[in-house]
């Protein structure tokens, strides 16, 4: 069962609510894996810390030109949505960074001038975290590359990768685009975490219409519940979206996340008030 | 015209209200043009009241559509369709969420089955404030462009300040280093990061400083919640001296703020965070007019 932990708004707690349900759960016995799909920040491996088993590199197909058939109709760039091919009259120019990797050109170009390359854009990674305890957990990442501007195709990737053995917990970017979708299409419940101010409630209702669109069932939890106002409440309650969990701030928790440590593991409250959810997870992967 | 753009790696660091605050120092010695450019969550408004004086449709690509009558069910388009869009079913049937409009399907189709509809993929808006015009816009729901909307944004921010005369933009950038963030802070003459000592921030500053250097849009650091780890403050000090970037600002945590923020007040008016703040714009402030402008480059 796939879990996409999501949030619209940056910085409310995806990272920490995943790492802490992962460490939970496997504690108590059940298969887990954790997939960091925030390609562009990852820090998931900064609190699981785990041993990585493997690292490939991850590419993209884009155009090549092949042979010397081209005869500069600019049938290809007339084609490209995405201008990542420019035809000169004596050459054509491709810009592989904006192409979408659809494969069009290819089949468009009536000389069969244009070949596919892979064009190698970021990483994923493969590990375990706790491989010394009875319960580990099975760990997957990726890492664009700086500079690279697609982050979609290495998540597409870096889903493909996944065992669906267990329990799923899927670390989304922040925001509602593409790169989310992708995510969220392919989940089985979307767990949004948000904080109760006007930037996190703003987030979370655009959240909320994305999951809905997707047609997927939706919980989410409240970080730094004590911190802000009663309006994500009252948001909730009135979607009819079920709140998961409440955090309230603590900064012993904050502090050991600032050193690099699973909340969870050093906080008792934050174990039982995740632990309804926890088993919630538990009780819809078995059945 | 100075342009700085606000940007974090990471989320939720405290962009957009330390920007509002910025806005809003700025302003007292002359208007500024703010362009709220994480179009995917955008929250600028949210602390800058004001009347939208304009909205303006955003388009951007298109999206298949299949003549259910023409189609034979051949099923050559979903074949094709790397963005794996259509499902043939009684007729071939494009799932507008996933569709990327490349027209592959057009192009395979034996019987000219598929058009095209131009895509409305959000909204942008010119407000007025109570610090000068506030560019931002609204991205649809599940819509892919979002590095172009940001560059139509700041396109219509720098066509108010010329239109105005203002001197300065304030960018509040969205988080990640991807398109989106690329379209934010081309020809910027000064990116301020905002981050936090924590594993997360420092990791995620690393590779925000690494894109900087990628773009050669200089760069200056700001630390917000510094007091959540003094280990990680001094590792992420040294980690800006190494790349050039000055400290032009440490803010402690204090529970004020998100309360302040859930009254639509900015930071600045939470007396432990106001100090600094102000400082900081100092610096800022010296550095952009040092730093040669890059305003007139081509985005």
């Amino acid at each position: 069962m796939r879990i996409a932990v999501a949030s619209g708004k940056g910085g409310t707690g995806k990272t920490l609510v995943s790492t802490s349900l992962a460490w939970l759960l496997a504690r108590d016995g059940h298969p887990i894996a954790y997939v960091d799909a925030d390609v562009e920040e990852p820090n998931g491996h900064l609190f699981l810390h785990p041993e990585l088993s493997d690292c490939q590199r991850y590419a993209r197909p884009v155009p090549e030109l092949k042979g010397k058939t081209c005869s500069g109709c600019g049938e290809c760039q007339r084609f490209c949505q995405f201008n990542a091919i420019l035809a000169l009259p004596d050459r054509i120019m491709l810009f592989p960074e904006l192409c979408s990797s659809c494969g069009g050109c290819v089949l468009a170009c009536r000389e069969m001038a244009l070949g596919e390359k892979p064009r190698e854009i970021g990483s994923i990674e493969t590990g375990t975290a706790w491989a010394e305890t009875r319960h580990p957990i099975r760990f997957l990442a990726a890492t664009l590359d700086v500079g690279e501007a697609r982050a979609t195709p290495l998540i597409g990737g870096l889903l493909d990768r996944i065992e669906d053995r267990g329990i799923v917990l899927i670390d989304a970017p922040p925001g509602t685009s593409c790169n989310v979708m992708e995510i969220v299409r392919g989940a089985d419940l979307v767990v949004l975490v948000t904080e109760p101010t006007p930037f996190g409630l703003h987030d979370l209702a655009l959240a909320v219409e994305m999951t809905r669109a997707l047609g997927k069932p939706v919980t989410a939890v409240v970080n730094r519940s004590d911190l802000g106002d009663d309006h994500t409440r009252k948001y909730l309650a009135s979607q009819e979206i079920e709140m998961a969990a409440e955090i309230p701030f603590r900064s012993e928790v904050a502090e050991a996340y600032a050193k690099g440590q699973i909340a969870a593991a050093v906080s008792p409250e934050l174990q039982s008030l995740l632990w309804p959810l926890g088993r919630r997870l538990i009780e819809e992967a078995s059945s | 015209m100075k342009q700085l753009v606000v940007i974090s790696g990471k989320g939720g660091t405290g962009k957009t209200s330390i920007l509002a605050s910025l806005a809003c120092l700025s302003a007292w010695e002359s208007s500024v043009v703010t362009a709220d450019c994480d179009v995917d969550a955008a929250n600028l408004a949210l602390l800058l009241p004001g009347d939208d004086v304009r909205t303006e449709p955003f388009w951007s690509g298109r999206r298949a559509k299949i003549d259910a009558d023409s189609c034979m069910l051949c099923g050559l388009c979903a074949e094709q369709c790397r963005a794996a869009a259509i499902r043939v079913e009684d007729c071939a049937v494009i799932d507008p969420l996933a569709c990327e409009g490349c027209g592959v399907c057009a192009l395979v189709c034996p019987v000219e089955a598929v058009s095209f509809e131009d895509n409305q993929a959000g909204m942008w808006m010119e407000r007025r404030t109570a610090f000068g015009p506030l560019i931002h816009a609204a991205l649809g729901i599940a819509q892919d462009n979002s590095g172009k909307l940001v560059a139509q944004v700041r396109q219509e921010a720098r066509a108010v300040a010329e239109r105005d005369h203002i001197d300065l933009i304030l960018v509040d950038g969205p988080p990640g280093i991807g398109c989106p963030v690329h379209a934010s802070l081309t020809g910027c003459d000064l990116a301020l990061v905002v981050t936090e000592p924590t594993p997360s921030g420092k990791h995620d500053l690393e590779r925000v400083l690494a894109l900087l250097d990628h773009f050669a849009v200089p760069a200056a650091v700001l630390l917000n919640k510094c007091d959540l780890s003094q280990e990680f403050t001094t590792r992420i000090e040294a980690l800006a001296r190494r790349a050039g970037a000055q400290v032009v600002g440490k803010l402690a945590f204090s529970r004020e703020v998100p309360q302040a923020l859930a009254r639509g007040e900015l930071p600045l008016a939470v007396e432990a965070v106001a100090a600094p703040l102000a400082e900081a714009w100092e610096r800022i402030s010296a550095l952009l007019s040092t730093g040669e402008s890059q305003a007139n480059q081509v985005l």
